[in-house]
């Protein structure tokens, strides 16, 4: 109704643009800035051209966190997608039994990462940990159940944590899409005759399309930068088995106090980050990205 | 009806099968959840001695009150103040920026709401080292505010995208009418805008409260001092120094989660909806 933008109105959009201008344009021009030049945080930094951009992509160090990404990312989605849409379907039809085993599902979703991470560390340590115990305890299990400690298995087991912790989210989003789903598209599909199965694969899952669009990005996305449990149970260890780009840039920046280093990574991590989201948002449509972002 | 018959056994497998294994999801997913919560009230002595996967036949609150002792009162309070004031900067101002957003037309407009939308990609992680640099200069290193400022630039763009997706849907007929009436751009706001987005205003809040609570990254780089711990660092901090003290340490983490447990007990539809709402969460 108003077409015009008055400086009445002007005002009201000036604290979100200063704090967009302050805190997420200037940090990205910042970071760019900060890759060309060595500092330790304290002295003044000195440029040093592309430097820390040869160093970077000449190391392997770089191209192994990213390939423990790429792992985490791809994993998360195989796991998460699956589960979340099965277990989300289960819950949006009514019933006491669904509704009370909700209330139990979702339970994970109200803990930072920070605890998680601190409870599955008790969880999984191989010398007082329960899952030891109960193995020990009430199976007889006679050898050690080091999950965390093990430089082979840490990843996936870290893939396993964060697919418990996100599951139950992913799940929420499936169950409030297909609770959506208008009830006539089912009773025309029973006229027609079709099987639970034919309805599953021609209705529900047409019908939930940008909702695993939606949860595709975020995971994707969400796994690219990941740091929180990773930092807690594992610190990017045993020796490098689990650092990911997001634990690599944390430990050169503010571990070994190369910012410039670390600045690299995370103008890396932004590059891909916005990227996969344009290119998955392009290859699925933007419209209709922005109209299922807009029913959110 | 022949198909109903003879899917009969079909159907009571399968509905055995689906049974088996939601059970089985219970217990993956919310056994961990309960084995915090039980052994939060597990007797520090013998611990690790006695059955330490069911719960405890003598329960008790002495770890609450020895953690509350032991600095967390302080550190809830952090953690509140620093989240009860960003999520009031995050849904004012973004309230104030969908209005106008949703009733100015123009050029400007519309990129300005471009520009919102394209930071949702950007993850916070990626911006820390710059950001950290900024505190440090300004002087709000390990401060509230240190804490506060960068938590509302990153709360505004979903709050902004939610709120505008919700204003479109007020019929521009109650604006004339307002018009009509004289009155001025910041009273449709206040007398108009505000009523009724109530319920879009209260999911915005609890989405960004739980994102300010969790947050463990703007801590952990943004503070040094134990007194200004938020409630995920002083968790972390805690088991560092009594790793062996698991009863206490579930307690922390009991404690960390408490606000959201208890609007999940109180308000449980309304918690949930307002995570669905939240599109781009899980990733902070």
């Amino acid at each position: 109704m108003y077409r015009k933008m008055t400086w009445k109105l002007f005002l009201l959009l000036v604290p979100v643009l200063v704090f967009y201008a302050a805190f997420i344009i200037i940090p990205i021009i910042d970071s760019v800035r900060t890759s060309f030049v060595s500092w330790d945080g304290l002295k003044k930094a000195v440029p040093v051209g592309l430097h820390n951009w040869i160093v970077q992509l000449g190391s392997t160090e770089l191209y192994q966190s990213f390939g423990l990404t790429v792992i985490v990312m791809v994993l998360s989605w195989v796991v998460q997608t699956p589960l979340s849409l099965s277990i989300g379907l289960f819950l949006s039809r009514s019933g006491r039994g669904r509704s009370t085993l909700s209330v139990f599902y979702f339970a994970p979703l109200l803990f930072s990462a920070a605890a998680l991470g601190i409870a599955w560390g008790f969880i999984l340590n191989p010398n007082f940990g329960l899952a030891q115990a109960i193995l020990t305890n009430v199976f007889g299990f006679k050898g050690t159940l080091n999950l965390l400690g093990d430089p082979r298995v840490v990843l996936y087991t870290l893939i396993g944590i964060i697919a418990w912790e996100f599951i139950p989210f992913h799940t929420l989003l499936y169950q409030s899409a297909a609770r959506g789903i208008p009830v006539s598209l089912y009773e025309a599909a029973d006229l027609d005759g079709a099987s639970p199965a034919q309805k599953l694969r021609y209705v529900t899952i047409p019908q939930l399309k940008n909702t695993v669009i939606t949860s595709t990005v975020i995971i994707l996305t969400g796994s690219l930068t990941y740091f929180d449990i990773v930092y807690i149970l594992t610190d990017g260890g045993p020796g490098n088995a689990s650092r990911v780009l997001a634990m690599d840039m944390y430990q050169k920046a503010f571990e070994q106090y190369q910012l410039g280093m670390g600045a690299t990574i995370a103008v890396i991590l932004t590059i891909v980050g916005l990227a996969l989201s344009l290119l998955l948002v392009r290859a699925t449509g933007f419209g209709r990205m922005r109209s299922q972002m807009e029913g959110a | 009806m022949r198909g109903v018959q003879q899917a009969t056994p079909v159907v009571l497998i399968s509905k055995i099968v689906v049974a088996v294994l939601a059970l089985a999801w219970l217990i993956f997913s919310f056994y961990p959840v309960f084995y915090v919560l039980f052994s939060s009230f597990h007797p520090q002595q013998g611990f690790l001695l006695g059955e330490v996967w069911l719960p405890p036949s003598d329960p008790t609150f002495q770890n609450y009150s020895d953690i509350l002792h032991a600095g967390f009162f302080r550190y809830f309070l952090n953690s509140a103040i620093v989240t009860v004031v960003s999520v009031l900067c995050i849904a004012s101002f973004s309230l104030a920026a969908s209005y106008v957003l949703v009733k100015v037309t123009t050029r400007i407009s519309r990129t300005i709401f471009s520009i919102v939308l394209i930071a949702l990609a950007i993850p916070l992680q990626a911006l820390i080292i710059p950001i950290y640099t900024m505190i440090y200069h300004l002087h709000l290193y390990n401060t509230y505010l240190g804490l506060i400022l960068p938590s509302i630039a990153f709360g505004l763009p979903l709050t902004i995208l939610i709120l505008v997706n919700f204003l479109r849907d007020i019929p521009n007929e109650l604006f004339q009418a307002m018009e009509m009436d004289g009155v001025g751009e910041y009273g449709m706001l206040a007398h108009l805008v505000v009523p009724l987005s109530v319920p879009a205003i209260v999911a915005v809040c609890i989405y960004q409260f739980i994102q300010v609570w969790n947050n463990f990254l703007f801590p952990l780089i943004l503070t040094e001092s134990a007194d200004m711990r938020l409630l995920p660092l002083a968790v972390v901090a805690f088991e560092g120094q009594h790793s062996i003290d698991v009863p206490g340490v579930m307690a922390t983490v009991v404690l960390s989660a408490l606000p959201l447990i208890l609007t999940y007990v109180a308000a449980r539809k309304s918690l949930l909806g307002a995570l669905a709402s939240g599109f781009a969460g899980g990733s902070r």
